[in-house]
Order: C-alpha cells, then sequence, then structure tokens
C-alpha cells in the first residue's frame, strides 16, 4: 500500500547537510495498523508528512528517493491530489477544522473532490453512524470535548474513503478516556473497513497493543527498522513500562499488554513476594508550605470547586488527578491567585516560615512570584522573548534575581542549549524545562505544573522527574497536574483525585492508585495485588535479593 | 389527541438543516424594511417598523451566537437617535421653528467658520425634526441587525457562486480564528502575571501582542497544510477558450461598470451610463459563472429557496413597494413637515402594509428547542 524506495529527506536543497529522516527502503501493506514509534526529533512527522505529501511540496527540504501510496508518487502528486488516497490528521484537531459545524466538517472533504450530492448525504450519516457522533451533528466544533474534536477530525477524513489514514499523535493531547475512544475508532477502521494506518504516537503504553507492525526510527538518520510488534518492542529505546518488565523479568516473547503480561507473571510475583517495596518517606514534621481549607471557587455561576482541603509540606510532591473538567488546573490556578475563592482560604507560608502567610489573589504578582510559581499546560504561554538568553535576562529581572541566575539554571538543566535558539524551535521537553527555569528564577518554594508531560517522549520525561526529585529533595513541594498515571507513579508521595470539584481521594501515591483501576499504572495493574508501582522499584528488590524480607 | 387539520399541516415547522429558512430571504426581507424605512420619517410608523423586526426576531431567531447581536443594534439605534438631537442641540439646526425650548450660550467664532454656530436658540421643531431623522436611520440600522440575527451568515457564504466559494471560506475561517484569538490573548495575559509582570494596561497588552501573533501564524500554517491535505484548492481542467473568455468577460464587465457609474453621476453622459452599467454588470456575471467551472466543488446539502423562503423574501418587498406607493399617494402622513410642530398623524394605509412585515413570524420554521426545553416537557405535567 505505502513504499518507501530509498527515501531520505534533508533540510534546505541538501548539499552537505545531514539526512533528518533515512535512508528508508519498505513496505507498509494493506489493511495493516503501522505504529512509527522512536524518540522525539528522528523523523517520525517528516516520515508521515512524505506520505501525505506535506513532505516535501508544503514544508520544503529536498526528498530523494520515491515514496508511492497507492501507486501514486508523492513527488509528483500535491497534497490536494492526493486527498482521494491519503487522509491526515495531525495532533491538534483544532488546526485542521475549515468549517463550524460537526456536519459540515464531515462533508468539507468531498465538496473539494467534488462527489455529488446523494454521495456525500450517505456517506456523512455511515460516518456519523462509524464514529458514535450521531448526536453531535448539528453542534458548534468549538463546544466540543478534545476527544470528540478528535474523532470529528478523524470523521472528516474518512468520508472521502482514503485508502491510507496518516495520524500524528492523535492522542497526546486527550485524557486517557477520550485516548480510548479514539483507539476504539481506529481499531475498527482497521477491522471493519480495512484502512491502512500509519500512526505516530508517544504514549506507546497507550497504542503499542493495538499495532499489526511497528515502524522504529531509533535516531535521526538511523536506519529505520520495521517488524512484529513484540520483536521490535525488545529493541526499542523508547518503550512502555509493561515492556521493560518484559525485558527486565526475560519474557520471551515480550509481552504487549497488560493481560500479556499478568498471564506470564505468576513467577515473578512468587519472586517478589518475599521482597516489599520501599515504604514512602514519612511525611515531615515541617510546618505546610501550602495550606487551602474548605476552598470554593465559581466561574460566573457554575461552582468549579467545592469544600476542597489539602496541604503540603516541604520537600513532598502531589499528583492532582482526575478527568478533564474536574477542577485541576482551576485549582492549581487558584494557588497562584488568578481566581479569587469564592469561599474557604489559601495561604502560602511566607517567607522563612516567620513572617505572616500570603494570600495569594491578594499579594501583587511580583511578590508571589517568590512565593508560588506556575507552569502551565502549554509551556510556550510564559515564554515571551526572542532567544532564550532574553528569556532568561527578562527573568531574572521579574523575579529581582542576580543576572545570570536562569542561565545558570537552564544550563544545569538543559545543557545542549544554546543562547541565541529562539524558545518556539526547542523540542517540548526542552521548553518544557526552560519554562521551568523561568520560573524557578524567582526561587518559589511551592512549584506547581499543569500537565507537564503533554508532547514528551520517555527521554525527556525520564528527565523531567530526575529534575522535580531533586527540587523536592531541595525542601520545594511539587504539585502537578496530570493524566499521566505512571508519571504520578514515578514521582508523586501523594496522590489526590478531584471529581465534579471535590477531592474524592487524597492519600499516599500507592494506596490510592492500585485502589482504582483507571488510575493504577501498567506495573501495579501487573503484579496486584502487590503492590508495585514501577519498574525501578522491582529492578532494585531484584538486585538486592533477600534484602527486605 | 385530535388529528392535526389542514391548518395544522401549514404551520411552520420544526427548523432542521433541511428546511432551514434560505439565508438570502431573510436578507430580502430586512431590505424591504430597511427600504420602507427610508421612505418615511413619521416616528409612529417608524416605531411600527422596529416592532415588527423586533417580534420577528424574538420568534424565530435560533440560539447562535450571532443571533444575540440584536441588543447590540438596538443600543446602537439608541445612540444614534441620541447623537442626532445633541447635534442639533449644539450645533443648530437649518429648521427654524417659533417653540423656544430653552437658549444655549453662543460661541463666536472666527468669520471663516461663518456657516457654522456653537449653541444658540433651540427650538421643538428642530429637536422634533433632528429626532426623527434619527430614527429613520437607526431603524434601517435595526433592520440590518434584524437580518444578522436571522440568517448564519456562514450558510449565507456558502450560497456564493462557485468563482466566489473560496473568498467565502476565508472569511468563515476568519471568524472563527477570530474568538481563538481573544482566548489566546486572555491566556496569555494571564501568563503575564504568572512571570510577576502587571496584567492590566496597555504595556502589559503590547507585551502579549507578539506571542499571541505568533501563536495565530503557526496556527494557520497548521491550518493550510491541513487544507491542502484534504483537497483544497483542486482544479478541474478547462478548455483554453473558456479561461479566455472568463477572464475576457470579468475585465470587461469591471470596465463597463466603471464607466457606466462615471457616466450616471457625471454631469454629462447619463444616457449613456445606465446601458453601460447594465452590459457591464452582464458581463462581470458571466465571469463570474463560467470561473466557477474551474472548481471541482460540489456542494453538500445546500439551502433551496422553497416556497417559505419565496413567501419571506415577498413580504419585505411588498412592504417596500406600498410603502413607497403610499409616500407617493400621502407625502404629508408619512413625510409630516418639521414647521409647524404637530402631532404626527398615524397613517392607516401605510401601517397595514408594515404589519405585512409580521409574515415571517408565522411562515418561517420555528427554531428548534433550546436544550432546557425537552428535559421540561418530561416532567410530569
Amino acid at each position: 500500500m505505502i513504499r518507501f524506495t530509498q527515501v531520505s529527506v534533508v533540510h534546505g536543497d541538501g548539499d552537505g547537510a545531514d539526512p533528518v529522516l533515512g535512508p528508508v527502503d519498505l513496505t507498509v501493506p494493506e489493511g495493516e495498523l503501522c505504529l512509527v514509534v522512536g524518540p522525539s526529533g528522528a523523523g517520525k512527522s517528516t516520515l508521515l508528512g512524505t506520505v501525505s505529501g506535506l513532505v516535501p511540496h508544503f514544508t520544503g527540504g529536498t526528498l530523494r528517493g520515491r515514496v508511492t501510496v497507492a501507486g501514486r508518487d508523492t513527488r509528483h502528486s500535491r497534497p490536494r491530489d492526493l486527498a482521494d488516497v491519503v487522509g491526515t490528521v495531525g495532533q491538534d484537531p483544532l488546526a485542521h477544522f475549515v468549517t463550524d459545524t460537526v456536519e459540515d466538517e464531515l462533508a468539507y472533504g468531498m465538496e473539494s473532490l467534488g462527489l455529488p450530492q446523494d454521495t456525500m448525504r450517505r456517506r456523512v450519516e455511515e460516518t456519523l453512524d462509524l464514529l458514535g457522533l450521531a448526536d453531535l451533528r448539528d453542534r458548534p466544533i468549538a463546544t466540543l470535548s478534545g476527544g470528540q474534536q478528535q474523532r470529528v477530525a478523524i470523521g472528516s477524513v474518512l468520508t472521502t474513503h482514503p485508502r491510507v489514514l496518516v495520524l500524528d499523535e492523535p492522542t497526546s493531547a486527550l485524557d486517557p478516556a477520550a485516548a480510548e475512544e479514539v483507539l476504539a475508532v481506529l481499531q475498527r477502521l482497521v477491522h471493519d473497513l480495512g484502512t491502512t494506518v500509519l500512526m505516530a504516537e508517544h504514549r506507546l503504553e497507550r497504542v503499542v497493543h493495538h499495532a499489526d507492525r511497528i515502524l522504529l526510527l531509533p535516531a535521526p538518520g538511523a536506519a529505520p527498522v520495521l517488524g512484529e510488534p513484540a520483536a521490535v518492542m525488545a529493541r526499542s529505546p523508547v518503550h512502555p513500562p509493561v515492556v521493560a518488565l518484559g525485558r527486565l523479568a526475560g519474557w520471551d516473547p515480550l509481552p504487549l499488554s497488560v493481560r500479556d503480561a499478568r498471564r506470564r507473571a505468576a513467577g515473578l510475583r512468587e519472586e517478589l513476594t518475599a521482597h516489599t517495596p520501599p515504604p514512602a518517606p514519612a511525611p515531615t514534621r515541617q510546618a505546610p508550605l501550602l495550606t487551602v481549607r474548605r476552598l470554593a471557587v465559581r466561574r460566573g455561576r457554575a461552582e468549579v470547586l467545592r469544600g476542597v482541603d489539602l496541604s503540603v509540606r516541604p520537600g513532598e510532591t502531589v499528583a492532582l488527578m482526575g478527568r478533564n473538567g474536574a477542577g485541576k488546573s482551576t485549582l492549581l490556578r487558584t494557588l497562584v491567585g488568578m481566581h479569587p475563592p469564592a469561599a474557604g482560604s489559601v495561604e502560602l507560608a511566607g517567607a522563612d516560615g516567620g513572617a505572616a502567610p500570603v494570600v495569594p489573589h491578594r499579594t501583587a504578582p511580583g511578590r508571589l512570584l517568590r512565593h508560588a510559581g506556575l507552569v502551565p499546560q502549554d509551556p510556550r504561554d510564559l515564554l515571551f522573548a526572542e532567544t532564550v538568553a532574553a528569556e532568561c535576562a527578562a527573568a531574572d529581572d521579574d523575579a529581582g534575581a542576580a543576572p545570570g541566575t536562569c542561565r545558570a539554571l537552564v544550563t544545569r538543566l538543559l545543557p545542549e542549549v544554546r543562547d541565541a535558539v529562539h524558545p518556539r524551535d526547542l523540542s517540548e521537553g526542552q521548553r518544557l524545562v526552560l519554562a521551568l527555569a523561568v520560573v524557578l528564577a524567582a526561587a518559589p518554594p511551592v512549584l506547581l505544573l499543569d500537565e507537564p508531560t503533554r508532547g514528551l517522549d520517555y527521554a525527556a520525561k525520564a528527565r523531567l522527574v530526575d529534575v522535580l526529585r531533586a527540587l523536592a529533595g531541595r525542601g520545594h513541594c511539587v504539585v502537578l497536574a496530570t493524566h499521566d498515571v505512571e508519571l504520578a507513579a514515578e514521582l508523586a508521595h501523594r496522590t489526590v483525585v478531584l471529581a465534579d470539584g471535590e477531592v474524592v481521594a487524597d492519600g499516599p501515591t500507592a494506596e490510592v492508585v492500585v485502589a482504582s483501576p483507571a488510575f493504577a499504572p501498567q506495573v501495579a495493574k501487573v503484579l496486584a495485588p502487590q503492590p508495585w508501582l514501577t519498574v525501578p522499584q522491582v529492578r532494585a528488590a531484584l538486585n538486592g535479593r533477600g534484602g527486605t524480607a | 389527541m385530535p388529528a392535526p387539520g389542514p391548518l395544522a399541516r401549514l404551520a411552520a415547522p420544526q427548523a432542521t438543516r433541511s428546511n432551514a429558512l434560505h439565508a438570502g430571504a431573510w436578507w430580502l426581507w430586512a431590505l424591504g424594511l430597511a427600504a420602507a424605512a427610508s421612505r418615511t420619517t413619521n416616528p409612529l410608523l417608524l416605531a411600527l417598523l422596529v416592532t415588527v423586526a423586533g417580534y420577528v426576531v424574538a420568534a424565530r431567531r435560533t440560539d447562535a451566537p450571532w443571533a444575540h447581536a440584536f441588543r447590540f443594534f438596538l443600543l446602537l439605534g439608541a445612540f444614534v437617535v441620541v447623537l442626532r438631537v445633541l447635534f442639533a442641540v449644539l450645533l443648530g439646526s437649518p429648521i427654524g421653528g417659533t417653540r423656544l425650548l430653552f437658549t444655549l450660550p453662543e460661541m463666536p467664532l472666527p468669520g471663516w467658520l461663518e456657516s457654522v454656530r456653537l449653541g444658540g436658540r433651540v427650538t421643538g421643531e428642530a429637536v422634533m425634526f433632528a429626532a426623527c431623522d434619527g430614527l429613520r436611520l437607526a431603524t434601517l440600522l435595526i433592520c440590518l441587525g434584524a437580518a444578522n440575527a436571522l440568517a448564519n451568515p456562514a450558510r449565507l457564504l456558502k450560497s456564493l457562486p462557485g468563482a466566489l466559494y473560496e473568498a467565502g471560506v476565508a472569511v468563515v475561517v476568519a471568524m472563527t480564528f477570530a474568538p481563538q484569538l481573544v482566548a489566546d490573548l486572555l491566556r496569555l495575559r494571564d501568563a503575564r502575571r504568572l512571570r510577576g509582570r502587571r496584567d492590566r494596561g496597555v504595556r502589559a497588552l503590547l507585551g502579549v501582542a507578539r506571542p499571541v501573533l505568533e501563536g495565530a501564524l503557526e496556527r494557520s500554517v497548521a491550518l493550510a497544510a491541513a487544507m491542502d491535505a484534504r483537497g483544497y484548492g483542486r482544479t478541474a481542467e478547462v478548455p483554453r477558450a473558456v479561461r479566455r473568455t472568463t477572464t475576457a468577460l470579468t475585465l470587461g464587465g469591471l470596465l463597463g461598470v466603471c464607466a457606466g457609474s462615471y457616466g450616471l453621476l457625471a454631469a454629462e453622459g447619463a444616457g449613456l451610463g445606465l446601458p453601460l452599467l447594465a452590459a457591464g454588470l452582464l458581463a462581470a456575471l458571466g465571469g463570474l459563472l463560467l470561473g466557477g467551472r474551474r472548481s471541482a466543488r460540489s456542494r453538500y446539502r445546500p439551502d433551496r429557496f422553497g416556497a417559505r423562503a419565496w413567501l419571506v423574501a415577498g413580504a419585505g418587498a411588498a412592504v417596500a413597494v406600498l410603502v413607497g406607493l403610499a409616500s407617493a399617494a400621502d407625502p404629508l402622513a408619512l413625510n409630516p413637515p418639521a414647521v409647524p410642530l404637530t402631532a404626527p398623524a398615524f397613517p392607516p394605509g401605510a401601517a397595514a402594509a408594515v404589519l405585512l412585515g409580521l409574515l415571517p413570524a408565522v411562515v418561517a420554521p420555528r427554531p428548534a428547542a433550546r436544550p432546557a426545553a425537552p428535559a421540561a416537557k418530561e416532567a410530569p405535567a
């Protein structure tokens, strides 16, 4: 269906520059769900672009070799002329929509192809049913949830009956439930319609067991590997926790889903009965840095938060979990004074514990900065300058810190970033760490992060975990709102679950997370009922055999 | 429940996508009312026109964002009337009049500003004339506001001829971009607070302008890529002769329109102006229609101009024509003289004609119930 013949892509006109991709020489057969995996910057998006024709027609650069899709050479066909064989959906569905209602959006691609009216009518009805969108047909797209929007985006390219569907990180921005919605639809397309799906994704724990085949791009310019999922995962530098556990235990073939892993885990569970995970560090007796009492927040007439109690001590890391719209972001924003409480109180500890407590919404932004810092969902929002150096200088200025403070932080966290780079040209992970450094320039004891692992690959995530652990070790307290159960399991001492603006669970991560299947990390699911959360815990226990009996 | 009689079958159905009234019909209706308003300064008739437009809007508007803009047009109308009266009071008015209300101190102006007066006598006649004149303009605006509230702008653009289609898409995209831009602006202003900077004032706004524009630019590039990949701008092969004819017709037509309008407005050559303008318009229209052949697009569920649409448009046209006839037949009633000051008479014939404008409130499909309504219906009675 898709054939790459000696394909490589080079930026610019290609003299002497290192290739972004390739050489790639392989064939993706018809009717398969092929997953493209690899670390950031390995050329996943570029590879997908060559299939839809956006590379090189839209992005520039030089394409060598030949890509054919259903027999058509993408070099000679522009993306618009490939629209009837390739459907493309990106990470941000909002950047995909041309019209304003669901039904018009589904019809748009067919209108462009000039299909007759009765065909369009029939296909729109079929697609509405296939994707479960029939109830939403007249709704304005802007009012839909993230998962619904992503389904509309997929539907809008399906109506032209493409033979190939190209998806660039379709679930990265979604919460787990919405991601399941989208993956179920893809599964159905592959099984019922025989569509060939080519999909890149960072969140492998969500998708790897759906794939028929995996295309691994190990590094920029390195030779790609295409093969059976288990075989490729055995050597992939990026892999989900269940694969890491399988590799650790030496299982062959590697399990890709929790179900497969549980079947083979009996021996491992037996071996681990002799050990217990290291107990969570006892909470310090120091005064809390952050105290929330009976907090209620209203937006308009809606009560977004109700009766929330929370206190966080120095050195503690707390994960806030819960579905989209549960009030996680609102709570974080209230902690930095963006919403005044409708009832209850929020207090941050005063400087050096001695002074009077600080009430966020009554404190000037310039002063509040030294007590609490928030890294918003999109770190780009926090970056205003045109170079990393200018951004750091501005951050020192804002925080009243000695010149060079922020730059020193950036150098420690991101040694490879140069001064003259534009913040928008950094990778997602680098940008997040830059925003973190900007916030840290004022050395706030309370550090808040909203959805920090969005769009990060495993390497960037591991680095973030290291950075946050070090900060907690130095007496900061960290509160992070996240959907990423693996991150919470690895990092958080305590987990707080919000639902409909109320706290429904608050306790040590191991207890909260294992008690609920929705929030349990893969390792906990495999090794239940034993309370193991992460692969490093298991590895430590197995290495120090006979340690803690 | 009795079987629906013939009248019930004629009653307006609930609006769905298939029977939605053509957006053009609403505009024709509103333009008819506006044309009628332009023929009269009788405040009673103008008030009746505003009431008719307002009633139809109240009866047939949807819950869409543009439908809520009608209130804004009402406020704009009130503002126009107040402004017009204020100018008449401050700057004086050519209407003389004998009923002195009060006298403002007159400001002496240099000789070269002889024709302008500041302050001075304010008469009842002058204020009344200004108020009626302002009310006429306000009524025109409110009629346009009614069309704006009732017709879906996106659907109106979809009814454009094929050659103008891409311009229509650009407008729709811009309309969805604007709210996103505002949301970005608010979000980035919040983010300024996180950096410890002030989030109010002009400097704060300027500080976020560049990142907001950068974000918008990134999004437009992504959208352009998505649109291209979805087949935007695919063209059909068109014979060379047709292409050339299209260009010739369009260019020639536009030239004709220019020359014709010049002829109409200039002192001499008015006889040549009208035919030139008509020929130019026809040629340009032909060019547009031929140009549509280059685009291979088809249309999904286009709005049909059905019987109900004809009735709505016809109601507007009837109001315009009948009020026009009435103003010719009885100019004193429809344009009461400013001097002497009298209470305006109520012209029953013209008023009956204006009431015809209520027809859409009966024949246009009823908008679907608001989301809350079905729940209320299910509640035990």
